[in-house]
């Protein structure tokens, strides 16, 4: 094994340990280089992607935002200015608010998540501060039955559920409340209730959890701090 | 021709012993399973007018054309005159709301046969009982459409189709609520009772499902009636009466005693019995002698499988009804279950000797394809001047 | 094959090469590899499209690298060479599908990078691109990869065309249309492999039907 070998006749049974590390590190320098430079290549095209996407997706939820900020709350009730990276503390949540034309605050958009009937369903909503209600939805990913499911996405009395679905918080500011929830199709009587989609009652109960889940953890820390992200930074 | 019994006079026959009795051929079942069905299916139109029987007619045509398809093409055996093609096609017909458009129905009666039945081999061959395999398909294809049934006894539907019969092919029904709303019927609805009860918790009683006559409510054929064929053919011995009654014994004992445990969230067991399509299931798919287990003891197993799981399927799951996959999964249990119920034979249990299990596979009442087809040969070899 | 110059028969070979993979030895329909994406991410023509692209070119880079370095890797780290290769190559697909569509890359999720251990790329790297020249190599996978593609491409047509109506988002039948929703769902996938497979059974048989009905020989 130690014995060098001849590079132009290698052995066919026993191979230098120095060059099988020698081969896989350069077989992993040359490979490293190449993902990097894809890397690099891509990276300001991948992350204009993910804003162009991000900022449709809000103004889905809240028409007519004219500049988006993102915000982080962490979980001991500060709020600051995202800072882009995915190294924030743990149980730190992030949400959007955006501004008009004027720089006032419009509205604060957040992600919820809950498992509907197929997989993971992530919605993101549009909640107004001056109303304490959510005012749109828009569906982030799902994969839920075709045809069945994903009604929630074309539903027109399913949507109109949140064109202000109530999510006040309570008197000490804790919670929220009344927990919002998806009840059977037709039975609709409170603001706070979301009127499930007759046959899709899975995925209904999971867009209203997700929002519950959502607004129940952010507006007892946002509320507080309302001020601060009052107006255009 | 070919289904003409044996006449005994026709011509001697000089046979050795055992001087056994002519076997049933499987077109004389399957005749009898027609015929039994026919008040069913008149029941049905009576309920729901020309829609119903148009759409018997089309899923019981596509069946036929599709299985007249693979016999002619070698891919499978048998013939057309063996009725099986039609007894898939009427009950295919009889699981399917009245007013699924007639091209879905088509649509359902060619996968019932291309991939129920002449993918096996043709009949006898088959794993998966093929008019639930066609509903199988159309249930997964068409979610909406297989769920919109119509409210029976609706007056003038013997001069008018329901509307979503007449859909286009490829095309998307028309609306039957908007319909029922145009012609001033909305107090009527189009829900099934096991729908009603799963998602509005509402209840219909056990005495009106039974006759299915009472109101307008929408369901399939009268479990009575149901039921009366099939005595006629259990007691004829064209069935086996264990299955149904296992099937029916322990959906009823599953229900029963949930209801027991808590009363206020599991309906009566009587609603479970007669509502949906447990009766038609249990006395006329689940039957299916060719995916059902021939052993006297493993018809009680796969009864009460079969029973058990719909009730399950029908409270836990997101689907109103259960009666369809419990019995395709019965089907796929079958040869499981035969294997571990065969009977021992005479002198080969003892508590000295270890018990062994028969080595013959076959229930001895069982007709296999092989035979029923061997039928016409041998009648030619006994007369032969004889034209069959 | 019959051609007498050295320079026919070599773009014959070339020829053969390229074919094998297209129709011959057809990833999808004649070995039956890579099942995985197959069924799963052919629920739209454009996204059995970007799949069977996105593998062909990690075939294609990965098999000319593998082939390239063929003296070089000894056989002990050979495997282990080989998925360094693959991966970084997958990596590289990943990176471009963000940067042309996010949607895309959301519809496709993990099974871009599982393009890794897709059996076509590993077998095509050990059983042809190790023991051949890189123009050999790198024809062969092309032939693989774009068969793998049209492969991918016949299942994807078929269920957008019946689970959706339209070819490419385009509407084939108006807005009327019912959708077969099972042919968007895993089941799908199945019944419309299965009857490809049946076509091609058929046509194969049919072949030989009618070959052996024109020689003598054979009939004899």
């Amino acid at each position: 094994m130690s014995q060098p070998t001849t590079p132009t006749l290698p052995a066919p049974q026993a191979t230098p340990t120095t060059t099988m590390i020698l081969t896989l590190g350069l077989v992993a320098t040359l490979c490293g280089l190449i993902i990097v430079g894809a890397y690099e290549g891509s990276l300001s095209a991948v992350q204009e992607n993910r804003r162009i996407v991000l900022e449709r997706a809000i103004s889905k939820v809240l028409p007519g935002a004219e500049r988006i900020v993102g915000y982080q709350a962490s979980s001991g009730g500060e709020i600051a200015v995202a800072d882009g990276g995915d190294n924030s503390p743990p149980g730190t949540l992030r949400f959007h608010a955006a501004y008009d034309a004027g720089g006032a605050l419009m509205g604060i958009a957040a992600e919820g998540a809950a498992k509907g009937y197929a997989d993971t369903v992530r919605v993101m909503f549009g909640y107004s501060p001056k109303c304490q209600c959510i005012v749109g939805i828009g569906v982030v990913s799902m994969r839920e039955t075709p045809g069945i499911g994903d009604k929630i996405l074309t539903d027109q009395e399913f949507l109109a559920n949140f064109k202000a679905l109530d999510v006040r918080l309570n008197g000490e500011l804790k919670a929220l409340a009344n927990e919002v929830k998806a009840v059977k199709h037709g039975s609709k009587t409170n603001p706070w209730q979301i009127d499930a989609i007759s046959g899709a009652t899975i995925t209904s109960r999971a867009v209203g959890k997700g929002i519950n889940d959502a607004a129940q953890a952010l507006l007892p820390r946002l509320l507080p701090n309302l001020e601060k992200i009052g107006k255009n930074p | 021709m070919k289904n003409k019994p044996l006449h005994p006079g026709a011509a001697v026959e000089i046979r050795s012993a055992p001087h056994v009795k002519a076997p049933r051929s499987v077109e004389q079942i399957m005749r009898n399973v027609v015929y039994s069905l026919l008040p069913i299916c008149g029941f049905f139109v009576f309920q729901y007018g020309i829609s119903a029987a148009f759409s018997i007619v089309a899923i019981t045509a596509s069946c036929l054309a599709t299985e007249r398809f693979f016999v002619k093409t070698g891919t499978q055996s048998g013939s057309l005159s063996d009725f099986s093609a039609t007894i898939t096609g009427i009950l295919l017909a009889l699981t399917l709301p009245p007013g699924f458009p007639l091209w879905m129905g088509a649509v359902a009666g060619f996968i019932a046969i291309a991939l129920g039945k002449a993918l096996f081999g043709g009949i006898g061959f088959n794993v998966f009982n093929p008019a639930l395999v066609g509903r199988a398909f159309v249930q997964a294809a068409f979610p909406v459409a297989i769920a919109t049934y119509t409210p029976s006894f609706l007056p003038g539907r013997f001069g008018e189709f329901i509307p979503s019969s007449l859909a286009w092919p490829l095309m998307v029904p028309a609306d039957t609520v908007a319909w029922l709303h145009a012609k001033q019927l909305d107090a009527l609805s189009g829900a099934t009772p096991l729908a009603k009860w799963k998602f509005d918790g509402i209840l219909a009683s056990a005495g009106e499902l039974l006759s299915s006559m009472s109101g307008h409510m929408a369901v399939g054929p009268s479990p009575v009636l149901i039921i009366l064929c099939g005595v006629y053919l259990a007691l004829r011995r064209f069935m086996d009466w264990r299955i149904p009654l296992a099937i029916v014994g322990s959906a009823g004992l599953t229900a029963w005693i949930l209801f027991a445990i808590d009363p206020h969230s599991y309906p009566n067991p009587f609603f479970m019995l007669f509502s949906g399509g447990l009766i038609l299931g249990a006395v006329y798919m689940a039957t299916d002698m060719a995916t059902s287990p021939v052993t006297p003891g493993g018809m009680w197993v796969y009864g009460a499988l079969i029973g058990l799981l719909t009730v399950l399927i029908r409270y836990y799951s997101g689907l109103p009804e259960g009666v369809m996959y419990a019995i395709l999964l019965g089907n796929a249990a079958t040869p499981l279950i035969e294997r571990i119920t065969q009977p021992t034979p005479f002198g080969k249990s003892g508590l000295l000797s270890p018990k062994r299990r028969a080595t013959y596979p076959l229930h001895p009442e069982y007709i296999s394809r092989e035979e029923a087809n061997a039928v016409t040969p041998k009648k030619k070899s006994f007369k032969p001047g004889k034209k069959s | 094959m019959s051609q007498s110059t050295p320079n026919a028969s070599a773009r014959n070979q070339t020829w053969d090469e390229f074919t094998e993979g297209l129709w011959r030895q057809n990833p999808v329909f004649v070995m039956m590899l890579g099942m995985c994406p197959t069924l799963a991410v052919t629920v739209s023509a454009v996204n059995a499209l970007s799949m069977g692209l996105a593998t062909a070119f990690v075939l294609v880079c990965s098999c000319a690298l593998v082939s390239l370095m063929r003296k070089v890797v000894p056989k002990e780290v050979r495997i282990a060479t080989y998925i360094v290769i693959i991966a970084t190559f997958v990596t590289v697909v990943d990176y471009a599908i963000q940067m042309v569509s996010l949607a895309l890359y959301d519809a496709l999720g993990a099974f871009i990078q599982l393009i890794v251990v897709n059996c076509i790329i590993l077998g095509r790297a050990e059983a042809h691109a190790s023991k051949n020249p890189p123009w050999v190599a790198s024809v062969n996978a092309l032939g693989m990869g774009l068969g793998f593609t049209v492969g991918l491409f016949a299942l994807g047509a078929v269920r957008e065309i019946l689970g959706a109506g339209s070819l490419f988002g385009i509407s084939l039948f108006g807005a009327d249309f019912q959708p077969w929703v099972v042919m968007v769902l895993p089941p799908g996938g199945f019944f419309v492999l299965g009857s490809w497979l049946l076509g091609f059974a058929w046509w194969e048989k049919r072949k030989q039907r009618l070959a052996g009905l024109q020689t003598p020989a054979e009939r004899g």
